[in-house]
């Protein structure tokens, strides 16, 4: 009742195709887009914005990007950490070494380094599968952390070793560095999210998508159809990358603002991108944002719960905290394996119908 | 239920290409694969002529599947040379071979589990889509005309195989029977002109198999796309097959027209046993 397609015929090709083919998921897709950029911009505080949006933005484009990868063409990677301190550093090097660049471009160039280093990365791809492939990319996890702290180069030799974003303007608006309004940071992670989204979903419905996902589901029936291996896995580990080294320099220059790498980009960034992709949904670009959602939003509404509301100590609060996810992580892939946009899929299927059960 | 046959759904298929009907289009000659010590295939040579349906039979092992593999590039023997539409060649990898316009389905079903029907076969048409990644991550213009160009194409084999139903339906999820109809889909999206199919009624019920068998004769007709294809059910074979050729051992023990085949005293003994001599 609430939600159908009864009526909503399709005449042609074009409109059959679209990412929303029902009339109310398209109002809700614009009516969501509507608040994210006309309304939230208004009310947003420091709080909200370092604690809850800007992470969640950046999570989210650094899933999108693994998924693109693990879920859309079956190679799994626990690279994640050291692929975003590429974009980080590079970001770094690119803003200090050209100051008059707009930030706009040195985060996509960002994303085009890393995304070279991703395509060296997943040569191995070629003769390896599944878990093999998955300690093959922990080694550069690995490496990548060990040249970024061996080489003084790439923090521009700071006696900290760590990097610092320095200030720098989009239209006249500070978006990095300590002094950025909240709501610029915000709007800028929203933009790139929202284009980088929006690519993603034309690549994945398109010819290079069904190309990644003929090597996920059956990769010698593919190469057998004329996909040819060699050229999709690198395309996929480019395209992945791209989109992680974007997100690692927005987390390092809008997000963190200054970062040590083995602390910032450490193996367990690589779990925690991998445990939203997997629990948001492999193969769903719903599912990145569900997931990217899930495991940051959470741990934050159960902080407020424990310390704001029945005022825990915060240790406590934070121990029973990583208890509790881990345990909600486990729930949801017992209630359903395929994750949370799996389960949003299905909602649907029972919405359709409602209020009748069959 | 019969496919029903419309001369005006004709799809532009790579068969035009300068080779006359019956002419040879691919040939195989003295071909040896051996995997260590065990040897797959000996000395085999045959041809497949444009427009005729071949048949590869024989006992199980007699390296039927090998020998497909070897056309479709999958295995590289180590002896002979194939000659697809011209072009002699030794080794090739199986994503030239289908650029060449050779296009198979799988003994045990090979298809892309998680994707529906339609983009099954869209996977098919994979080799006639040109336009790069810049485009399609833009989509609007020239990707966008291009998919809907190759989903015109799709839908008509959708509707030649009557799996309109099941257009977005994840194949995982069909039967088996209609997944083999799907594989077969997703082997004509390619246009190809020589279809390869590796026991395309294995596990089918009399029903299935009659279906099946229309599909295939439809196919040759109408689109006149040459098909070799390995089938154990030797009433289908026999009725189907234009020539038929029977592999033993790896050894190429009969060729010839059904009826020839079928009084080859070899081929006889091969499906029948003999006695011992000893015994």
């Amino acid at each position: 009742m609430l939600y159908r397609e009864a009526g909503d015929f399709k005449t042609d090709y074009r409109s059959d195709q679209q990412t929303f083919p029902i009339k109310s998921e398209r109002y809700l897709f614009w009516a969501t887009m509507i608040v994210a950029f006309c309304i939230v911009p208004f009310f947003i505080n420091s709080y909200w914005e370092k604690s809850v949006l800007v992470p969640l933005l950046v999570w989210s484009l650094i899933a999108l990007g693994l998924n693109i990868l693990t879920g859309y063409c079956g190679q799994v990677s626990l690279g994640t950490g050291g692929f975003m301190a590429v974009g980080a550093f590079a970001c770094y090097k690119l803003m200090t070494a050209f100051p008059d660049l707009n930030i706009f471009f040195v985060v996509i160039l960002s994303g085009v380094v890393t995304a070279l280093v991703g395509m060296l990365f997943g040569l191995p791809s070629l003769r390896i599968k599944g878990f093999y492939l998955a300690v093959a990319t922990l080694a550069a996890q690995f490496f990548l952390i060990w040249v970024f702290n061996k080489f003084d180069w790439f923090y521009n030799y700071s006696p900290s070793g760590q990097i610092t974003a320095p200030p720098r303007d989009i239209f006249g608006i500070t978006v990095t560095g300590p002094n950025a309004p909240p709501w610029a940071t915000y709007l800028f992670c929203l933009t790139i999210l929202f284009i980088f989204a929006w690519v993603a979903r034309n690549l994945t419905r398109g010819r290079v998508g069904r190309s990644w996902m003929a090597i996920r589901d059956m990769d010698i029936a593919a190469e057998i159809i004329g996909v040819e291996p060699l050229r999709t896995k690198l395309s996929a580990f480019a395209v992945s990358s791209f989109y992680i080294g974007v997100g690692g320099a927005l987390f390092f220059s809008v997000y963190l603002g200054a970062a040590e790498v083995t602390e910032a980009f450490g193996i367990d960034k690589s779990f925690l991108a991998l445990f939203m992709v997997i629990i948001g949904g492999l193969g769903s670009i719903l599912g990145s944002f569900l997931g990217a959602a899930f495991l940051i939003l959470m741990p934050v509404l159960l902080k407020n719960i424990f310390v704001g509301t029945l005022g825990w100590p915060t240790d406590v609060a934070a121990h029973i905290q990583i208890m509790l996810i881990g345990g909600l992580i486990v729930l949801f892939l017992i209630v359903e394996p395929h994750g949370l946009a799996q389960l949003w899929r299905l909602t649907k299927e029972k919405l359709r119908l409602w209020p009748f059960p069959y | 239920m019969n496919a029903p046959i419309r001369p005006d759904t004709q799809l532009h298929t790579r068969a035009d290409d300068g080779i006359a009907t019956g002419d040879d289009l691919l040939v195989t000659e003295n071909i040896s694969l051996s995997f260590g010590g065990v040897r797959a295939i000996a000395d085999i040579s045959f041809d497949v002529k444009k427009g005729e349906i071949r048949a590869i039979i024989g006992p199980n092992g007699a390296g039927k599947t090998s020998m497909l593999n070897v056309i479709n590039g999958f295995y590289h023997p180590q002896q002979g040379t194939i000659t697809f539409r011209g072009n002699k060649r030794r080794r090739m990898r199986p994503h030239e071979a289908a650029n060449q316009g050779i296009a198979r389905t799988f003994q045990n079903i090979a298809l892309f589990g998680g994707m529906s029907t339609l983009d099954n076969l869209m996977t098919g048409r994979i080799t006639l889509m040109k336009r790069n990644m810049l485009w399609h991550a833009a989509w609007f213009g020239p990707a966008q005309r291009e998919e809907i160009e190759h989903r015109e194409a799709v839908e008509q084999i959708i509707d030649f195989l009557e799996i309109e139903h099941i257009r977005k339906t994840p194949v995982g999820r069909l039967p088996y029977g209609l997944q083999k109809r799907v594989e077969l889909g997703r082997a004509l999206a390619a246009e190809p002109a020589l279809l390869l199919l590796d026991e395309p009624m294995a596990g089918m019920n009399l029903e299935e198999k009659e279906d099946m068998s229309r599909f295939i004769l439809d196919v040759n007709q109408q689109y006149g796309t040459t098909i070799a294809l390995i089938e154990h059910d030797m009433g289908v074979v026999m009725d189907l097959s234009d020539r038929v050729v029977v592999l033993d051992y790896g050894r190429k023990i009969g060729d010839g027209t059904p009826d020839e085949v079928r009084n080859n005293q070899d081929v006889i003994d091969a499906y029948l046993g003999v006695p011992h001599e000893d015994a």
